[in-house]
């Protein structure tokens, strides 16, 4: 029994410790205003407010904290992606996620179980190659696994399916998982306790924009002024953009996910196949959960379909033929604001002062903590874009600029 | 056994008794029965441990409904006991326990509970940093259920659709009166029942003193619906989902149906909800229609000494079940002051039944067995949750217990629907539906038998309105007055372990200290607390959650809510929504040809294509002999699996024209071209052969993979600019085939007459239409592997047969076939890229120095204006050929190249060539790295750089003579 449990059982009043505080009324203004209080807006508080100072902050929230796709997401943690720029945001965030549950005093229950990606295609193992050599030169844990090695780290496993033989495996050491809720909350607790101010119900109507500069928001609790905004709405963001008239290549899809019962555990590593289009894994209460692509339509909606269902656990039998007699026990989707280049839009936009975080498509969750910093770097320093995720900035699609990761993202999530 | 005579017992066949086995050990019991009913004639209440605290669990709903009855069949976890068939020779264990049910060393987490408050584990195990890398194993093994067998192999399940005007989902009352009312009015019905016999609650529910009204309805209204013409029943079938416009998946045996209504009601029916008090989830403490279902379904006497605890007249006339089941009835305890009934108490009292009301069981207590209930403290109710501190305990091994109902909302809410809660009747109901979703019977608030029915002829009406059919006028039912919810029935006891979630073991205390915590939203505290997240998906605990909510947080419960009811309704086996295994793959019409010359084969997209000819271990031998052969003599290459496009009309070279950066306009007829297709961005996305049969007829070749995408983007274009133009994917009519090798056009002689094949009567990029084997062919010059060649296209029945043609014409000239990785290394040392593998999704023409293939002087092609952009920046990157000595390193396909300590490129080609004698391959480097006869560093398996030179492409025939003779 852990020390920090004692303190539960031995005292007669249950010590109540506040995570996220009660609601409060609205000031009239703000120094930032953080639409948004997914975890990437909460993050991007906290990092203000921890490390630059600034306190005075709103996080604008239009349902429930953390309510979003960090509610929503399968909570995959990986950094090996195919662009340079690419690998080294994400190395960053993972070695952030590493410390989180020390930093917040709040266990994130970060697990490093390895992600393993499987190739069926001579193209997909030149490309994990590639994958797997940019990774390590940044130096990510990842390496290329025979048929041979795939068994032995995942019994379990099909290496045969259908016409399709696994070729080899993308072995991620460094992925891995954490509980996404309390990702959020983690990070709402820390950024509370330092003065920040988080309303949910809060939805954000319109702005107030004078000679191309955000003065203020217009919410359904009335207007507050503010010094510059960030907006950090996954799965709406071109809606609040157009708000704004500022364009943006985004194109927005449900993205469905689904879980079982839980069982014992059987598999630990996170276990995804490019050409079944299906990811797996166990979560540390033992459900399985299975995720895939995004749906074939565009669509701001939150519905489940049965098509993805049918073809998603058909892909999920084929690699793991005794799940057959696993019983679902729930399916969700989330809204994924998908890029052309399949890379987020960070920084600057053509307002002044009105700060973009968007175009997380189905990457946003395990980019949260180095989002978050980077985000609270641009905005304490007024404007200048950290070289991170300078390569990020919208204007990349006018310049012609685009940073690829396609073929790194796909099914692995 | 604890049996009791017919008519008790609808289910089971008392002439056909099973023998299973429960824990090892033996037991009997009936066809029809569920392995739960079974085990309680045998007296075994004790089915499970809870998930958390490893408490003692046994029947809650009797229904499938809660998680109490998990338990293990040898292929399969977490079984429903009380769904799951009984079945000869069954062999049932229980599961998640840590040495015997009846002994489970992990019941003492229970009394260590104080130390595990509500998220305990976001307050631990990660100090000193690092530690839940320890801790996580041994908390993962605690957590989870039952057992998947990993050498399970999956059974046979497979998939239909059915069609019908009216979808009933739910043969109670409700269902059975709208599914005739619906057919009589000439509405094609399907009604779908979740048990094994229609009725809902008429098999089991008492509707009055009178104990066989239910019965008599049941009759006469099963035997209409069983009778008529317009209605298909399936029952043992549940409707999981509701998925947008009424597409239903219901799943019967080891079939899903996918059912498309175009309306539909759902009659649901409503989950009866426990109390909330101490030792509510002691085995002997049940669901009140969990004793009700024991008697009439099964025949089981559900205990000896009962008391019922009620919030609603329902609860009386269960006691009088009891009664007649020739159960003692200690009490009825009746949380309400008074019943809404005139003469009900008066009535029980006669029989004997004493009555307490405005008093609630303040904590059940376990008996000699401390594994079951053994007695009852009761309280008198003194405000909301509080009693009086005067107890009087009544000794009682059952006790039935209904603090109302809750509708069965999921399918609902799928649809869209929103939940209300009623605070003058302490319930909630559904909102917002669809117009083509209507509910009816007690999921609608209907609970009196009369008014139930009539709900469900209106419900019926108004759906043959909207079909379009004739409806007979029916008065619709009035809400009920009576409340059948107490408010309330939530009693907190200092020591806690009242349960709101049973699956979860989590009490009173958990949920409000998670609202204490700051998760005041219903979500937060789902997602904090856990509850609602187990197996049975907050079918007990959303009622009580919600109001525990409401209170803690000052808010209504219409505010508070319920959270998300997502799909499934009940859990479904992933080998029902997979159905049967389908794995679409294509083979070529001469497939057969290259199994029987042992062809090594490779997935090409969905084909299967020969990668070379001879066994996996001699790759390298393999691909540089038939190499050879290729470059010395001839060989022969299956290319059917070329995507084909035929374009006609008056626009065909228009469009063109826009679709590929090339020009077409000016093409000759018999003549081929270069096609290089890019995107809106610049980027190279597929390339091909655009053939000119006509004026007004092309014939365009793309990538095997990328066929399918470029047909749709030229139907998706052809739709925005509204030309005249037809155009078909004719992939799969032709095979195709390279003859290529200096002695080709000797081969062709031989079976092509009627052509000139000289070459100046059919020169390099040269198309013909003729006959090759007698069979009708388009010929064309092409030069792919840089040989003289002619790629022949027959129809795909002719495949075979042209491949056997040319092998035997080409037999004297000793004629071998080749395969896809021998084609690779053949244009390879021609430089030829190929697009996907050496092209990436950023490529733009001039990184591949395909700047040639571009129509400078075309006023529009697709990707026109962002190359012009693209041209005018410098240069990042770029393809280059380099080489390496025989005996180097062999740099891998995706490799770095790199500069200083940035990475460059990569390379995308690379093999040794045997007619070159070095290592050769292609490779992106930076704009300062390409300059032929620049070492270019790249980094191989196990981190050695090796120094590549950069040369000129191609590697062989620079001057391209041999393709051309």
């Amino acid at each position: 029994m852990p020390f920090s449990l004692l303190k539960y059982g031995l005292s007669s009043e249950y010590p109540v410790e506040v995570d996220l505080p009660a609601p409060k009324e609205l000031k009239a203004a703000y120094d930032v205003v953080i639409i948004g209080a997914g975890g990437h807006g909460l993050a991007t508080a906290y990092y203000l407010s921890r490390y630059h100072g600034i306190s005075n902050i709103a996080v604008l929230e239009k349902g429930y904290l953390g309510g979003g796709n960090t509610a929503r997401n399968t909570a995959v943690i990986r950094s090996n992606y195919l662009t340079s720029e690419g690998v080294k945001f994400y190395i960053e965030s993972v070695r952030l996620f590493e410390n989180l549950s020390n930093e917040f005093d709040f266990n994130i229950m970060y697990s490093s179980r390895g992600q393993l990606t499987l190739a069926h295609t001579d193209a997909t193992v030149r490309a994990f190659r590639q994958r797997a050599e940019v990774n390590k030169h940044f130096g990510g844990r990842t390496e290329m696994i025979d048929r041979q090695q795939i068994r032995e780290l995942v019994p379990s496993l099909n290496l045969d399916p259908g016409h399709i033989p696994v070729l080899a495996g993308l072995w991620h050491i460094d992925g891995g998982t954490a509980r996404h809720d309390a990702v959020a909350w983690g990070y709402a607790k820390q950024a509370a306790k330092r003065g920040v101010e988080i309303h949910q119900l809060t939805e954000v109507q319109d702005f107030v924009v004078e000679n191309e500069r955000v003065r203020a928001v217009k919410t359904n609790r009335g207007t507050i002024a503010c010094g510059c905004v960030v907006q950090a709405v996954a799965g709406t963001s071109s809606l609040l953009m157009n708000k704004l008239k500022i364009k943006a290549p985004i194109h927005t899809y449900p993205l469905q996910a689904m879980v079982t019962q839980p069982f014992k555990p059987f598999l630990d590593p996170l276990v995804s196949s490019s050409a079944l289009h299906c990811y797996v894994q166990q979560t540390s209460r033992g459900e399985i959960v299975f995720g895939g692509g995004s749906d074939p339509y565009p669509l701001y909606n939150t519905r489940s379909t049965l098509d993805l269902k049918e073809s998603l656990l058909a892909s999920a039998i084929e690699m793991f033929p005794f799940m057959a007699n696993a019983k679902l026990m729930r399916q969700w989707a989330g809204i994924t604001d998908m890029t052309p280049d399949y890379s987020p839009i960070m920084g600057l936009s053509p307002i002044d002062g009105y700060y973009l975080d968007a175009g997380w498509g189905t990457w946003g969750f395990k980019a949260t903590p180095i989002c978050g910093k980077t985000m609270a770097e641009l905005v304490a320093s007024g404007g200048k874009v950290p070289e991170l995720i300078a390569p990020f900035g919208l204007d990349r699609f006018s310049r012609f600029q685009q940073v690829n990761e396609m073929g790194a993202t796909a099914a692995s999530h | 056994m604890n049996r009791l005579p017919a008519p008790m017992g609808l289910l089971i066949d008392r002439n056909k008794p099973l023998t299973f086995s429960f824990d090892g050990n033996a037991c009997q019991g009936f066809a029809g029965d569920t392995v739960a009913s079974a085990l309680a004639a045998n007296g075994r209440w004790l089915l499970s441990r809870s998930f958390k605290y490893h408490r003692p669990r046994g029947p809650l709903t009797m229904a499938g409904q809660d998680a109490n009855t998990l338990v293990q069949l040898p292929d399969e976890p977490n079984v429903l006991a009380d769904e799951c068939p009984l079945a000869a020779g069954l062999a049932v264990t229980p599961q998640n326990v840590n040495g015997s049910l009846e002994k489970d060393r992990d019941a003492i987490i229970g009394t260590f509970s104080r130390f595990m408050p509500v998220g305990f584990y976001y307050r631990a195990f990660y100090k000193p940093k690092g530690m839940w890398k320890r801790w996580e194993p041994l908390i993962r093994k605690k957590a989870g259920l039952g057992v998947l067998e990993l050498r399970f192999e999956p059974t046979y399940h497979d998939k239909a659709y059915l069609f019908c005007d009216l979808a009933v989902i739910g043969s109670g009352p409700a269902g059975l009166s709208a599914a005739l009312h619906a057919a009589n009015g000439g509405a094609k019905v399907l009604l779908i029942e979740q048990n094994p016999v229609l009725g809902g609650s008429l098999t089991y529910a008492r509707f009055g003193l009178d104990a066989n009204v239910a019965m008599g309805l049941r009759e006469e209204l099963v035997s209409a619906v069983q009778g008529h013409a317009n209605i298909r029943v399936l029952d043992s079938a549940v409707c999981n989902a509701w998925f947008a416009d009424n597409y239903l998946p219901v799943i019967q045996g080891n079939r899903l149906y996918k059912v498309r209504a175009r309306q539909c009601i759902v009659a649901s029916g409503s989950f009866d909800q426990p109390v909330i008090f101490r030792n509510n989830d002691l085995p002997g403490v049940m669901l009140t229609s969990a004793a009700q279902r024991l008697m009439r379904l099964y025949a089981v006497k559900p205990g000896k000494r009962a008391v019922v605890l009620t919030g609603n007249d329902d609860g009386y006339l269960a006691a009088l079940d009891l009664l007649d089941a020739g159960v003692e009835v200690a009490a009825v305890v009746d949380m309400r002051e008074r019943s809404d009934t005139p003469g009900l108490i008066t009535a029980v009292q006669a029989k004997g039944i004493p009555c307490h009301t405005g008093h609630t069981v303040y904590e059940a207590l376990a008996g000699k067995n401390a594994q079951h209930l053994g007695a009852v403290d009761i309280r008198r109710i003194r405000g909301q949750g509080k009693v009086a501190e005067a107890s009087t305990r009544i000794d009682c091994d059952l006790l039935c217990m209904s603090a109302g109902y809750m509708p069965v909302y999921q399918l609902l809410c799928q649809a869209g629907g929103n939940l209300r809660y009623a605070d003058e009747h302490a319930a909630f109901s559904i909102q917002n539906l669809p117009g083509i979703l209507r509910v009816a019977g007690s999921v609608n608030g209907r609970h009196d038998l009369q008014r139930v029915l009539a709900d469900g002829q209106r419900a019926a009406s108004e759906a043959l309105a909207d079909l379009g059919l004739e409806a007979t006028a029916v008065a619709g039912a009035d809400k009920d007055d009576s409340r059948v919810n107490f408010p309330w029935p939530i009693f907190a006891h200092p020591q806690g372990k009242e349960f709101v979630d049973f699956d979860e073991d989590l009490q009173i205390r958990d949920i409000v200290n998670a609202t204490r915590n700051g998760y005041r939203d219903v979500q937060l505290v789902k997602r904090f607390s856990t509850v609602g997240m187990g197996p049975s998906q907050g079918r007990h605990s959303a009622l009580p959650t919600a109001r525990l909510v409401a209170d803690a947080t000052g808010r209504s419960v219409s505010e508070t809510g319920v959270t998300t009811a997502r799909p499934p309704f009940s859990a479904e086996k992933l080998a029902h929504i997979a159905g049967r295994g389908f794995d679409p793959y294509r083979q070529t019409a001469m497939h057969r040809r290259h199994v029987e010359l042992g062809a090594k084969l490779m997935p090409a997209g969905v084909w299967q294509r020969p990668a070379f000819y001879g066994k996996a271990e001699d790759r390298e031998a393999c691909m540089q002999s038939e190499a050879r052969h290729v470059r010395e003599r001839v060989g022969l290459i299956d290319v059917s699996t070329l995507g084909g496009l035929d374009v006609r009309g008056p626009d065909a070279a228009e469009l063109l024209e826009r679709m590929y950066t090339f020009g077409f306009k000016k093409l000759a007829i018999g003549r081929t071209r270069y096609a290089l297709m890019t995107a809106e961005d610049g980027v190279v996305i597929d390339d091909g052969v655009a053939c000119r049969l006509g004026e007004q007829h092309f014939y365009v070749s793309a990538t095997t993979s990328g066929v399918d995408r470029v047909y749709r983007s030229m139907l998706k274009w052809n739709a925005q600019w509204r030309l005249n133009v037809d155009i078909a994917n004719v992939s799969a009519a032709f095979a195709a085939v390279n003859l290529a090798g200096p002695l080709s056009r000797q081969v062709l002689e031989k079976v092509c007459t009627d052509v000139d094949l000289s070459p100046e009567g059919f020169p390099y990029l040269g198309l013909r239409e003729g006959k090759v084997a007698g069979v009708p062919a388009r010929l064309l010059r092409v030069g792919f592997v840089g040989e003289l060649g002619y790629e022949i296209h027959v129809p795909a029945r002719f495949g075979e047969h042209l491949w056997d043609a040319l092998m035997k014409a080409g037999a004297d000239f000793d004629i071998r076939p080749f395969g896809v990785e021998t084609q690779r290394l053949l244009r390879l040392e021609k430089g030829h890229v190929i697009i996907s593998q050496d092209t990436d999704g950023m490529t733009h023409p001039a990184e591949i120095d395909m700047g040639w293939a571009i129509g400078r002087k075309k006023p529009f092609f697709v990707g026109k204006r962002t190359i012009e952009i693209l041209e005018a920046q410098p240069l990042k990157r770029k393809l280059v050929g380099f080489t390496l000595p025989k005996g180097s390193s062999k740099p891998l396909e995706g490799h770095l190249v790199l500069k200083g300590p940035d990475i460059s490129g990569n390379v995308t080609s690379c093999e040794y060539s045997e007619t070159v004698g070095a290592i050769i391959g292609m490779a992106y480097a930076g704009a300062d790295q390409a300059t032929p006869g620049m070492q270019i560093p790249i980094r191989v398996e196990g981190g050695e750089v090796v120094q590549a030179t950069v040369v000129q492409l191609p590697f062989f025939d620079p001057e391209s003579q041999r393709q051309e003779l």
